[in-house]
């Protein structure tokens, strides 16, 4: 417990009192002034979209390493974890290295609002797909068959059968993948340029205002990403075990 | 038939543009001006500073978050005190936190202008921030909850009979802990471990935030990365980041190796 406070929560608590320093005031016109609304805005819009896009990727790609059969398929599932053991920093220059201007294929997203949203793609990738992974595993194919045999289509089975029996899986993979594009931070470095107003997101935000020498400001963003990331896992742990009650 | 081929395709090409190609292009572009020049990018004396000093955070950050990790997980499952849902809880925290708050979090405690006990720290002549030990705090911080995770349902799943058995017997604490509870539960230790170290190799947000970024003392394998690509050294920058990516895979390796050992046993 003593470890854990030196190294966690003190300076966690450090950073909540330092945010009111200056009084609700100053909290208040730090959080809500317009570069930092910007970016706040950036950071959510951007999580929403690639936790959409992560729920039917994710999904997608779960479903067709438990129940398709190819050559690599070993290879391709190992994969899906690098994104988790490659440094963020790697991971950004990685994509532009692609998608940059040097792009082989000439599709330049660099510094564009895009480049942030393929960043983010990219380093939530494996929560999904490793939260319904299992649960696919798991699930019996009697079910889907049954279903088959009374003459519903497939698409009615996965609405009807799959989806329903996932669906716990895909939210809690949904709000950790949520929770950790809010707070992204090294990926999105050199691929996004961080240009305030436009590709700066709220870690990005935060950080400027560390190296330009205000604590109070840096802090006071950085509580209202804190409570951003710990609302909607709570909320998406919330959903996901509402919808396993429903299965019962 | 043919949806399941429209959906393999789909999923393989959604992998190969997000994932594949680009991570391939790292290595190319690495080697473009040749092995012997990517050679030289990452021997230069920054560079091995750089690297050195990646692997003291490791040195340092995993063996701690280890012994913490286990500690904290016969805590959370073995032992019934007021606040053991808040621990657990707790845990999780840095998992909800960006880098970059870590990294502020740390300077508002230990910085020598505003932090809390900076200044004391500074009459003593300790250096935190902008030096090696706020680095290894901030490697610390975001590496912290792997262990804890990765141990508490292994030591859920094998229960305390054997324990209670060898306290029976009459072994000690320590000995039931050494003899019987370790070696049920190594595999999860390091799975955990992996997965520790992985991260304390690859952080750069919080290690960034509370280095202040001087190259050939507190620069990172990670910052060098970001420093090389910022003065237009791209071969630097590659090749530095190969040597990660590299590091990546060996860590994929082990996962995939451990995985099955824990999976068969429990």
């Amino acid at each position: 417990m003593a470890y854990l406070s030196i190294v966690a929560l003190i300076p966690l608590a450090a950073l909540v009192v330092r945010s009111m320093d200056g009084g609700l005031d100053t909290f208040w016109n730090a959080v809500t002034n317009d570069q930092a609304v910007a970016a706040l805005r950036l950071t959510l819009i951007a999580s929403v979209i690639v936790v959409v896009v992560n729920a039917v990727t994710g999904t997608l790609i779960a479903w067709v390493l438990v129940r398709d059969e190819f050559p690599g398929k070993g290879i391709v599932n190992s994969l899906i974890d690098l994104p988790f053991a490659l440094p963020t920093i790697v991971a950004g220059l990685t994509l532009l290295a692609f998608y940059g201007p040097d792009s082989p294929v000439g599709v330049n997203l660099a510094f564009t609002k895009v480049s942030v949203a393929v960043a983010l793609l990219f380093v939530t990738l494996p929560f999904v797909v490793r939260a319904v992974q299992p649960v696919l595993l798991e699930l019996d194919t009697e079910m889907e068959e049954a279903a088959e045999s009374l003459g519903a289509g497939k698409a009615t089975v996965f609405r009807r059968i799959v989806l329903p029996n996932l669906a716990p899986a895909i939210l809690a993979g949904g709000g950790l993948a949520f929770a950790r594009a809010v707070g992204e931070f090294g990926s999105l470095v050199l691929i996004t340029g961080m240009l305030p107003f436009d590709t700066e997101a709220a870690s990005v935000f935060i950080f400027g205002r560390v190296e330009s020498d205000d604590p109070i400001g840096a802090s006071a963003v950085s509580v209202v990403l804190l409570v951003a990331a710990l609302v909607v896992l709570l909320f998406f742990g919330w959903l996901s075990k509402r919808a396993l009650r429903h299965e019962d | 038939m043919k949806t399941r081929l429209a959906l393999r395709f789909a999923a393989l090409g959604y992998l190969a543009l997000l994932l594949g190609i680009p991570v391939a292009l790292v290595f190319i572009n690495a080697f473009q001006d040749g092995v012997a020049a990517a050679w030289e990018a990452v021997t230069t004396p920054e560079a091995q500073h750089a690297f050195y000093l990646t692997m003291v955070m490791v040195a340092v950050a995993v063996p701690l978050n280890t012994i913490f990790g286990v500690l904290c997980a016969l805590a959370i499952v073995r032992q019934r005190f007021r606040g053991r849902a808040l621990l657990n809880a707790m845990v999780d925290l840095p998992f909800a936190v960006s880098p970059v708050v870590v990294g502020l979090a740390l300077l508002l405690v230990y910085g020598h202008r505003d932090g809390w006990i900076g200044e004391w720290l500074a009459e003593n002549g300790i250096r935190v921030i902008f030096s090696t030990p706020g680095m290894i705090l901030a490697t610390m911080f975001v590496s912290l909850p792997f262990v804890v995770r990765e141990v508490i349902p292994v030591l859920r799943e094998i229960g305390t009979e054997q324990e209670q058995a060898a306290a029976t017997l009459g072994a000690g604490a320590f000995q039931t802990f050494f003899r019987v509870t370790l070696p049920a539960i190594r595999w999860g230790v390091a799975y955990g471990v992996v997965l520790t170290t992985a991260r304390a190799l690859g952080e750069f947000g919080a290690v960034s935030v509370v280095s202040g970024k001087l190259s050939g003392r507190t620069e990172t394998a990670t910052l060098f990365v970001e420093n090389r690509f910022q003065r237009f050294d791209e071969t630097g920058a590659y090749a530095a980041s190969v040597v990660l990516a590299l590091l990546a895979l060996v860590t994929l390796l082990a996962m995939n190796l451990i995985k099955p050992k824990e999976e068969v046993r429990a």
